[in-house]
């Protein structure tokens, strides 16, 4: 379908004549960018300018003032905040993130090479909460006050209540300790001699299916509860009155509709599930941006921390940037609506 | 049907009795074994339930049921000043932006939805680098995390208030925004505050139990759940029931702080009872 054209709720296509799309998106984009900067002033100046000395805070007590000049020397401490905030910037446009103090590593490689677990833990996660959310939602909507409902319902209840690191460790205890299913504990890597797109998969379902659970127990109840209130919409009793068979009003005409809240509370969820995961690869001791950003505490490495607090902090903001453009794309009502 | 409403009574009650439940459990543990959980007994640690330790003993030799009582007092603690940080901060911001509009609703809805680019665990990371792990890191970022979440709810709910007609009226008497906003605004947006509150407290419980389990929050000897979960995750092999009674004790007291905020919103909002 064409951009510009959607299908209206009745299923008619329609154009969305005069919504300046562009302009909403310009709009929504300058908002995404001067969060990004404003996240950027609020992190530099905890992380850097707060705590006055960083090269103090990061050698301890214990360090001598030569050692402390030097890492002031090699950090660059001498030099306005606003110069260090500005270079900082320009680094994180270019990839430049300096060099670790505890690794003696480029930050933007470690960053690299910690990013390609996270990010697949959490789609995984994702992609594992939506399919289960959307088949317990669809089923509780489908036998709405009866016995499947409330089965659901409970249950999803639960799930809500459920911490997922504690969720994790029971995992960990039967398929790892009692079954020796899987190793918990390891992640062999995406290609090498032990590595490769299966065994890695199979080290990231366990945490994936910790994360996606409890999330699940959320998503499922908008789900059902965006479904039920679609269903009672007067569209949907004309299209059934017409002879629409219940996959075609189900799929064609509530669901189409039933997306919007759904969308937004995954968008939420998602912010949620990339700190659930910092979590969960400190269950799984897995080398993700979590552990690394835990090392870096631990090695009082501030300019790591920085850089992977301020990526997750990007990230999360993409991502609710992402689900305000993706709702317009969906309900073409509210591009016309912003666009007021 | 009319068996929902029935369902809903029994989530506020269900949720109501677990609550009290809790805080009788973190009121008696002031008179009842606050030094078993921090008596060190080597000897006997890792034991299995007994007369004696009704849970077993942990891998120090401490009464795991005196830990948990005693743990709750945290949970607790945390959940009420973190959740107070966000009712004193975001309501007064709230009604600032609710009654004042113009840029300065502006101003402060653009800073609560930055607000959420920070979820408890960056605040936590990002204090904890800085001034180290403890109780106190835990409940700042907590508690700034919560601000946004009440500045949203206070001002959608206030502008609602505002445009009723007793509001009118009392604006025609002569009162002023300000009065109007204590004497009737307040009162009636304060159903919502406390069903929020009863979620983010929930929330917040949530989130100290992972700060305490990733050792960001409190810090030994100290009891609490999530660091309870941290030393039983190192004894599975030979203690796996440590792991459970933990985790059970929060999802519990989420479990009826969910159901409390529940029933309380059905209570006071009858349209979700129809809709539903």
């Amino acid at each position: 379908m064409p951009p510009g054209i959607a299908r209206c709720a009745s299923g008619r296509r329609h154009v969305s004549a005069g919504a300046p799309i562009g302009y909403f998106l310009a709009r929504r984009f300058a908002g995404f960018v001067a969060t990004l900067l404003v996240a950027s002033i609020v992190v530099f100046t905890v992380l850097d300018v707060l705590p006055g000395n960083i090269a103090e805070v990061m050698l301890g007590e214990s360090a001598t003032p030569e050692s402390v000049a030097a890492l002031s020397a090699k950090l660059g401490l001498d030099r306005p905040a606003l110069v260090r905030y500005g270079d900082w910037i320009e680094g994180l446009a270019t990839g430049e993130l300096g060099t670790s103090v505890a690794y003696d590593t480029p930050i933007a490689a470690l960053v690299a090479e910690r990013l390609v677990v996270t990010v697949p833990l959490a789609l995984m996660a994702m992609a594992l909460a939506t399919a289960l959310a959307f088949a317990l939602g669809l089923l509780a909507a489908a036998r709405h006050h009866r016995g499947g409902d409330v089965g659901v319902m409970a249950t999803s209840q639960i799930g809500i209540a459920v911490p997922n690191f504690w969720f994790a460790i029971l995992l960990i205890w039967l398929f790892a300790v009692k079954l020796h299913w899987v190793s918990a504990g390891f992640f062999p890597g995406w290609s090498g001699e032990e590595g490769g797109v299966g065994p890695a998969l199979r080290a990231l379902l366990l945490p994936a299916i910790a994360l996606a659970v409890v999330q699940a127990g959320v998503l499922t109840r908008v789900v059902r509860s965006a479904v039920l209130d679609v269903m009672r919409e007067d569209f949907v009793r004309t299209a059934r009155a017409k002879g629409a068979s219940p996959g075609r009003v189900m799929w064609g005409h509530v669901m189409r509709n039933a997306w919007v809240p759904v969308l937004t509370v995954m968008g939420l969820q998602f912010a949620n599930l990339l700190t659930g995961t910092v979590v969960i690869e400190n269950v799984f001791s897995l080398p993700g941006l979590g552990r690394l950003v835990f090392q870096a505490i631990s090695n009082r490495d501030l300019v790591v921390v920085r850089n992977v607090v301020m990526l997750l902090a990007a990230m999360v903001v993409a991502i609710n940037f992402a689900v305000d453009v993706l709702y317009v794309v969906i309900d073409p009502r509210l591009r016309a609506r912003s666009a007021r | 049907m009319t068996t929902r409403p029935r369902f809903r009574s029994a989530s506020l009650l269900a949720g109501a009795a677990m609550v009290a439940l809790l805080l009788a459990t973190a009121l008696a543990s002031y008179v009842w074994a606050p030094a078993a959980a921090f008596e060190i007994d080597v000897p006997h640690k890792l034991e299995a339930p007994s007369a004696a330790h009704w849970l077993g003993t942990d891998s120090l030799g401490r009464d795991v049921v005196a830990l948990l009582v005693v743990g709750s007092r945290v949970s607790i603690a945390v959940g009420l000043i973190a959740v107070g940080i966000g009712i004193g901060f975001g309501v007064a911001l709230g009604l600032l932006a609710a009654v004042k509009r113009g840029w300065i609703e502006e101003a402060v809805m653009r800073a609560a939805d930055f607000g959420f680019a920070f979820p408890a665990l960056l605040s936590a990371i990002m204090l904890t680098a800085i001034y180290g792990p403890g109780l106190l890191t835990s409940i700042v970022a907590i508690g700034i995390f919560n601000v946004p979440v009440f500045i949203r709810i206070t001002r959608a709910s206030a502008l609602m208030v505002r445009s009723r007609e007793f509001v009118t009226a009392a604006r025609a008497l002569g009162k002023g925004e300000w009065q109007i906003t204590f004497e009737h605004v307040l009162p009636n947006i304060l159903p919502m505050l406390i069903v929020q509150a009863t979620i983010q407290f929930a929330l917040a419980i949530l989130a100290e139990a992972a700060l305490s389990y990733l050792g960001l929050g409190t810090q030994p000897p100290m009891p609490s759940w999530g660091r309870m979960l941290n030393d039983a995750q190192l004894q599975l092999f030979r203690a796996p029931l440590l792991a459970v009674w933990p985790g059970i004790a929060i999802a519990f007291t989420v479990l009826g702080l969910n159901l409390l905020g529940d029933g309380l919103r059905d209570r006071f909002d009858p349209r979700l009872q129809r809709r539903s």
